[in-house]
C-alpha cells in the first residue's frame, strides 16, 4: 500500500506557478527526502501535504484514501516545524498530550503513549518543564516526542535540523534515523542540505523550480543524475563542470567529473595550479584553476602539495558524465 | 576609553532620570493639590491651597458631602459597568478582528484593516449628533448601554490596529501545529495566539480604560439622567453657576482616582509579566 500518493499537484500564488505537475509515490515504510535549493517549492509540498495549503489541482492521498481537502488534523499525520513550534504555555507533558485529548483519547493512553515516546527521545526527566526552559535540541526532540504520540500513518519533516548548531544536528541526524528503524513509519523530510538527504533517505525527490528533476535512491542519484543540476547539488565538495573542449577540441558539451575521481598524473590532459590546499587529516583537497575554471579534487590520506605549485590531472575512466547545453545528460 | 564610556553612561542616566522624575513630578502635582485640598477645611482650600493639612485645617466634610449625598455610589457602579463592560467588549472584538486581519488572506483585506485604522485619525465627537440622534431613536437614550456602544466604537480602531501588528509576530508554524494537531480555529485564537499577545492586549486596555473613565462628553449628551449619570458627570452637581462646593468636588475627584489606579495596577502587572515571559523564551 502507498503510504502517500501525489498525483498531478499544482500549486500556484497569483501569477507565479510554484509547483508544477507533481507524482510522487511514497511507499509504506520508506524514508523521503524533498531536497532542493530555496524557493524550489519543497515546503510548499509539505504543507500541501499537511493539509496547511491547498493545491491548485491535482489530488494527495495517504493511506489509500483521498484526503485532498481533509483537515490537517484528519489526514493521520503529525509534522515537524523548524521553529519546533512547541506551545509556550504548556509543558512537555501538556505540549505531547495537546492532540491526543483534542482526539478525546483515553487517560491511560495518553500516559502510556508519552512515557514510550520520553523512553524513546530520552525526555523523561524533562516532562514537567517548559519549552522555555529547555535547550534546542531538547526543544526539538519534545517536538519529535509531539509527533510520535499521535501514532501517525505519515511523518512530515519541515527542516528539523537547520537550527541546531553542528554537532546537535549530527546527532539528531542520527536519532531521527534510528528512530525510523523503530517506528517504521513512512517519513517525508524536507530540507535544503544534501548531506541530510543521502544519510537519511531511501528515496530522494530533487525539486527545482517547482519541478521534479529526479526520483531515485541516494546512490542512484549520486551515480546516475540525469542532469547536471542533480549531478552538482549532491556530493560534497560538488561535482566539477568544466567545458570539454579542454580535453577534446571541438567538443561543445559540459564534462562533469567528482573531486574523488579525479586524480593527479603527470601524462593527464589537464595542467592546473594549485590555488589552496585543504589540510582535513583524513583527506585532502586541493583548489585548482585552470583558465577560469576552479576545481575541487579530492585525495585521500594527507598529501603535501604546495601552494602555486604547477601539476596535471586526470580523472577515472567511466566515471565522468556529459551534459548538453541546456544541462540534460548526454 | 572604558572610563570616558562609563562617565557618559553615568551622565546620560542622570540626564535621563532627571528628566523622568521632573516629568513626573509636573505629572503628579495636580493630583497631589487635589488630595491635599479634599481633606481641608473650605477656608484653607483657599487661603493656602498648596499647603498640607494640619490638625486645624483637617476635615473630612467633603467627604461627607459626597458620601451623603446618596446618589454617589449609583455613579459608581455606572462608571465601573460602563469602563469594564467597553473594555471587555473591545478587546474581544479588537482581538477577533485583528485576528482575522493578520491570520487570513481574502479579498479586500488591506482595505478593511485601512477603514478600521482610519477611526483613529477621525474623532468620534464629530459624530456626535448623528450619535444621538440614532440612540433617540433606537430609544437608548438614557441607558449605559448608549455608552458603551459608543465607547467600543470609539476603542475598536485603535484596538486594532495595535493587536494586529502583534499577532503578525506569533509564529505561524505555532498557528500550523496547532491545527495539525487538530485545534479548531477558535481554540488556536483563544488558547495559543491570546496568550501570546497578553502584553498588547494590556496596553490597550490601558490605553482605553483612562478616556472613559474620566469623559464627560457622552455622558452629559447620551446619558444625563440620574439614574445613569457616571462619576464624572455626577461630580459636576458640586460645581454651580456661582457657588461651587470645593470640598465636595475635591473629594469625589479624590475617590474616583482609586478603581481607576486599581485597574491600572491589575493590567500592568499583565504588562509585565507578559515583557518578562517573553524575554526567557
Amino acid at each position: 500500500m502507498t503510504a502517500l500518493s501525489l498525483k498531478g499537484v499544482n500549486k500556484s500564488f497569483g501569477a507565479v506557478q510554484v509547483l508544477k505537475d507533481i507524482n510522487i509515490d511514497v511507499e509504506e515504510g520508506e524514508f523521503v527526502v524533498f531536497v532542493g535549493p530555496s524557493g524550489c517549492g519543497k515546503s510548499t509540498l509539505l504543507r500541501i501535504i499537511a493539509g496547511l495549503e491547498g493545491p491548485s489541482s491535482g489530488t494527495v492521498s495517504i493511506d489509500g484514501t483521498e484526503v485532498t481537502r481533509a483537515a490537517p488534523s484528519k489526514r493521520g499525520i503529525a509534522m515537524v516545524f523548524q521553529s519546533y513550534a512547541l506551545y509556550p504555555h504548556l509543558n512537555v507533558r501538556g505540549n505531547m498530550s495537546l492532540a491526543l485529548k483534542q482526539e478525546k483519547q483515553k487517560k491511560e493512553i495518553i500516559e502510556q503513549r508519552i512515557s514510550k515516546a520520553a523512553r524513546m527521545l530520552n525526555l523523561e526527566s524533562y516532562l514537567d518543564r517548559y519549552p522555555s526552559e529547555l535547550s534546542g535540541g531538547q526543544r526539538q526532540r519534545v517536538a519529535i516526542g509531539r509527533a510520535i504520540v499521535r501514532e501517525p500513518k505519515l511523518f512530515l519533516f519541515d527542516e528539523p535540523l537547520s537550527n541546531l548548531d553542528a554537532a546537535l544536528r549530527m546527532n539528531t541526524r542520527i536519532e531521527i534515523a534510528n528512530l525510523h528503524k523503530q517506528l517504521s513509519t513512512s517519513m517525508v523530510y524536507v530540507t535544503h542540505d544534501q548531506t541530510e538527504a543521502m544519510t537519511l533517505a531511501d528515496k530522494i525527490v530533487v525539486l527545482k523550480d517547482g519541478l521534479v528533476e529526479q526520483i531515485g535512491s541516494p546512490m542512484e542519484l549520486y551515480n546516475d543524475p540525469c542532469n547536471q543540476f542533480v549531478a552538482g547539488f549532491l556530493g560534497a565538495p560538488s561535482m566539477n563542470f568544466l567545458p570539454a573542449s579542454m580535453i577534446n577540441e571541438g567538443d561543445n558539451r559540459t564534462l562533469g567529473v567528482r573531486p574523488e575521481d579525479l586524480i593527479i598524473d603527470d601524462q593527464g590532459p589537464l595542467s592546473v595550479t594549485v590555488e589552496h590546499v585543504e589540510q582535513l587529516g583524513g583527506d585532502t583537497n586541493l583548489i585548482v584553476r585552470s583558465d577560469d575554471h576552479q576545481l575541487t579534487i579530492r585525495l585521500f590520506g594527507q598529501h603535501n602539495i604546495k601552494e602555486n605549485a604547477q601539476i596535471r590531472l586526470n580523472y577515472l575512466s567511466g566515471k565522468t558524465f556529459y551534459f548538453d547545453a541546456d544541462g540534460s545528460r548526454v | 576609553m572604558t572610563t570616558q564610556t562609563q562617565r557618559t553612561n553615568i551622565a546620560s542616566a542622570v540626564l535621563m532620570h532627571g528628566a523622568l522624575i521632573l516629568y513626573t513630578l509636573i505629572a503628579l502635582f495636580p493630583v497631589f493639590v487635589i488630595l491635599i485640598n479634599s481633606f481641608k477645611k473650605r477656608k484653607s482650600i483657599f487661603n493656602d491651597p498648596l499647603s498640607l493639612p494640619n490638625a486645624d485645617t483637617f476635615s473630612l466634610i467633603g467627604y461627607e458631602t459626597v458620601l451623603k449625598q446618596g446618589q454617589f455610589f449609583s455613579y459608581f457602579q455606572n462608571s465601573m459597568i460602563v469602563t469594564v463592560v467597553s473594555l471587555f467588549f473591545i478587546l474581544l472584538f479588537g482581538a477577533m478582528a485583528a485576528y482575522a486581519l493578520s491570520e487570513y488572506r481574502f479579498r479586500g483585506n488591506r482595505w478593511m484593516a485601512l477603514y478600521l485604522a482610519l477611526g483613529i485619525m477621525i474623532p468620534i465627537r464629530i459624530g456626535t449628533v448623528a450619535i444621538l440622534e440614532l440612540m433617540v431613536s433606537t430609544g437608548l437614550v438614557n441607558t449605559l448601554t448608549a455608552l458603551i456602544l459608543v465607547y467600543v466604537a470609539q476603542g475598536l480602531p485603535l484596538a486594532v490596529f495595535i493587536l494586529s501588528e502583534f499577532m503578525n509576530q506569533v509564529s505561524d508554524d505555532l498557528k500550523n501545529a496547532a491545527r495539525v494537531d487538530g485545534l479548531s480555529e477558535y481554540r488556536i485564537f483563544l488558547s495559543i495566539v491570546l496568550p501570546l499577545v497578553r502584553p498588547a492586549m494590556a496596553t490597550v486596555a490601558v490605553f482605553n480604560m483612562i478616556p472613559i473613565w474620566n469623559d464627560l462628553w457622552f455622558p452629559l449628551i447620551l446619558a444625563p439622567a440620574e439614574a445613569t449619570k457616571t462619576l464624572t458627570l455626577g461630580s459636576q452637581v458640586f460645581i454651580g453657576q456661582y457657588v461651587t462646593n470645593w470640598n465636595a468636588v475635591l473629594s469625589a475627584l479624590s475617590m474616583a482616582i482609586l478603581p481607576v489606579l486599581i485597574l491600572y495596577v491589575i493590567f500592568s502587572r499583565q504588562l509585565i509579566r507578559g515583557i518578562t515571559s517573553g524575554a526567557v523564551k
